[in-house]
């Protein structure tokens, strides 16, 4: 089986599914010649041309606008937004138009895109390359949201994506595309969206955590192993429908729970996953569910390291909430 | 392009002079006299003219209606097109079968025009369980694809992007249609509309860009909207073709809306059309537009009345008279009150239908909300 890193793991999937199914088009800032700022779409142009390949003006909205009348006619447009940081211009599009068109419509239209967009900071990106969005789009009704944290899943994820009836934003961490290598199957293959995974049992702790800070999750639970904490952590890779059954049936066994995102603290992911253990596994709380997370500033450029929720923050939350 | 001032407050020069050749920049064909500009004539055929006529005639009773049911308080809200009839609607009988248009929100006479039923209309006006949004959305914010209409939402100029977008796919596919997007002149100032006329530029969509600059965005006139000297000259900046019409006369929209669809459809790319009209009413039911404007000004375009102009046309032809009216008015207004009969009657969708459609299947949070809806207590008045 070949290794594969994120970004050849995910040019794969859409290169598979371009040939698959010809309504697929690919369409974004740079995504044509050169194969996009991180070369995700490389050697897509080449192989499928500019009717579906397309470098598009530099603009968002338009991108997502113009993609939304893609889909409508019968299209199954993936577009990407360079960076997870810029794609607000085109919020109102996704928001208002994208998320409610099947709703809005009576089921008569329903508008399906993957939105491809690299998220994530500790690359020295500052303020406009490193943010982490999820909440703003899993608070809107209508879009499902998927983070995957490793090669397979990265294209496990993105064929069910593209062949999911609903628009899923597909939030890429930018910081391990290169970094996570692993085993990435020739051709066909799905890994379901709604479902998490359980990366390692344990006993002690329930570890919540998506994206790049799942390898902060396990270098912070090594080191609580050898402090006697065994803890057992979930990699969500869809964080919308939230995989609420594999979490609640985590916490009914350990107790406990430390929630793990980038993102900043308030209203970030982590406070609706807290809200959902507290009202469907109260009772079997041994400690109060725990977040580590970015803080509620603007992403810093110089003390990024000290803004992200990395091991040796969240080993601490282990150990605390281990010993409550 | 020679371009003349937008009109404001004051008349402007050229649909305010009683000679219709005062503006040479703007399209005109149906003369003061009911005449039609040979130069300009698009030959539409006579029995179209009057079914446009009768068509004119419902919709502007229609808003009449509405405006008075939302004033009972029996329906919530109306967002109408007086005085902006003939724009509407000969733009929508100018594009062919096989194109698609992507409405503002004032373009009920479009919708029906194109084939949806008056009573699937009504039912969302009553947002009952038979609106085709489902009860989902504030009246006239309906969708209708079997007549190739889109889904209208509140944002203004969403749609400008997506009717390119639909088009783009149509030209990538290699499938002959067109895409007829309405808008506001307020909708020119939106981002939307630079990156719809940008992309269609660029890209060479077929589609046409139908600005009706009805002189006001709610309480702010154009001149606020813009310091060109026209709408339609902001084509030049994204290379497409732009031009002025009447919008107050049938024939000079058809014929401008007819001929930018023929350029799409053969390749020529996107094409935007002014049609220099003006709102009659307030933006809305829940708008007065005397806090904000001269009734001198509506009194002025009052004259310029769309049907009005039409019917001076048919009366001259010999076709039209006050019998015939009459009989219409009579007609039109028992199909109307046939649709509110019916569709005050319908019942209100099921609680359940609020957690369709939001995805294809509702998830377990969905599910769970729906039910805890379903078990708890029911609010009043509705």
């Amino acid at each position: 089986m070949p290794q594969m890193n994120m970004v050849q793991a995910i040019n794969d999937g859409l290169r598979f599914e371009m040939k698959r199914d010809e309504r697929v088009v690919v369409l974004g800032e740079d995504v044509g010649k050169v194969g996009g700022v991180f070369r995700v779409t490389q050697g897509l142009f080449d192989e499928f041309g500019d009717d579906r390949v397309i470098d598009t003006p530099l603009s968002e909205g338009g991108i997502i606008g113009t993609a939304i009348g893609m889909a409508l006619y019968g299209l199954v447009p993936v577009p990407e937004i360079q960076f997870a940081d810029f794609i607000f211009p085109a919020y109102d599009q996704i928001v208002s138009e994208l998320a409610k068109f099947r709703y809005r419509s009576g089921g008569e239209y329903p508008a399906k895109l993957v939105i491809r967009t690299p998220v994530g900071g500790g690359i020295r990106g500052g303020h406009y390359h490193s943010q982490s969005p999820e909440s703003q789009f899993i608070h809107v009704a209508g879009l499902k949201v998927v983070c995957p944290s490793n090669p397979y899943d990265a294209k496990g994820l993105l064929l069910a994506s593209i062949r999911d009836p609903d628009p899923v934003m597909f939030f890429e961490p930018k910081r391990i595309y290169r970094a996570a290598k692993g085993d990435v199957p020739e051709g066909e293959y799905t890994v379901p969206i709604g479902k998490a995974a359980v990366v390692r049992e344990g006993q002690h702790v329930t570890i919540v955590v998506w994206g790049a800070m799942l390898y902060e999750a396990i270098a912070a639970a090594d080191e609580a192993k050898a402090q006697g904490v065994d803890c057992e952590i979930i990699d969500l890779r869809t964080l919308w429908p939230l995989d609420i059954d594999t979490i609640i049936e985590s916490v009914k066994k350990t107790g406990r729970v430390v929630v793990v995102h980038e993102a900043p603290k308030t209203c970030g992911f982590g406070s609706e996953i807290v809200a959902l253990i507290n009202e469907k596994a109260f009772l079997n709380l041994e400690a109060p569910p725990v977040r580590v997370t970015g803080f509620d500033t603007p992403f810093p450029y110089t003390l990024e390291m000290e803004y992200l929720p990395l091991a040796h923050r969240i080993l601490p939350a282990l150990i605390e909430t281990a010993h409550y | 392009m020679a371009v003349q001032p937008l009109h404001s407050s004051a008349p402007p020069v050229g649909l305010a002079s009683p000679a219709h050749t005062s503006d040479p920049d703007v399209v005109r064909v149906l003369r003061d006299d009911g005449s039609l500009d040979p130069a300009f004539d698009p030959h539409l055929d006579p029995e179209t003219v009057l079914a446009i006529y009768k068509h004119l005639v419902l919709v502007r009773l229609l808003d009449d209606r509405l405006v008075t049911l939302q004033r009972q308080g029996r329906i919530g809200f109306h967002i109408g097109s007086l005085g902006e009839e003939a724009a509407i609607i000969g733009s929508a009988a100018a594009v062919r079968a096989s194109d698609w248009l992507f409405p503002c929100y004032r373009e009920f006479g479009a919708a029906l025009w194109r084939g949806m039923s008056l009573q699937a209309y009504m039912n969302n006006m009553f947002g009952n369980s038979e609106d085709p949004a489902k009860g989902r959305q504030m009246p006239d914010h309906y969708t209708c694809r079997a007549a190739k209409f889109g889904s209208i939402s509140s944002p203004i100029g969403t749609q400008i992007t997506q009717g390119v977008g639909f088009a783009w796919a149509a030209k990538m596919r290699k499938d002959d249609l067109a895409t007829l997007v309405y808008f506001g002149e307020g909708a020119t100032s939106s981002a939307e509309f630079h990156n719809g006329m940008n992309f269609a530029g660029v890209f060479k969509t077929p589609t046409v860009f139908f600005c009706r600059n009805n002189g006001w965005a709610i309480s702010v006139p154009v001149e606020r909207q813009t310091a060109s000297s026209s709408f339609a000259i902001k084509g030049v900046a994204y290379g497409i073709p732009g031009i002025r019409c009447d919008g107050n006369d049938l024939f000079a929209v058809y014929k401008c809306t007819r001929d930018a669809i023929a350029h799409a459809a053969a390749g020529g790319g996107p094409t935007i059309i002014e049609a220099m009209t003006y709102r009659l009413s307030g933006h809305s039911t829940s708008d007065d537009p005397k806090a904000y404007r001269k009734e001198g000004e509506v009194e002025h375009w009052k004259k310029r009345d769309p049907i009005a102009r039409l019917r001076k046309h048919l009366e001259l032809e010999g076709r039209w008279d006050d019998a015939r009216q009459q009989a219409l008015e009579a007609e039109v207004d028992a199909k109307i009150k046939d649709a509110v009969a019916v569709a005050e009657k319908i019942q209100p969708p099921s609680l359940e239908s609020m957690f369709e459609d939001v995805f294809a299947e509702p998830p377990w949070h969905l599910q769970e909300q729906r039910d805890q809806l379903l078990k708890g207590p029911r609010a009043k008045g509705h």
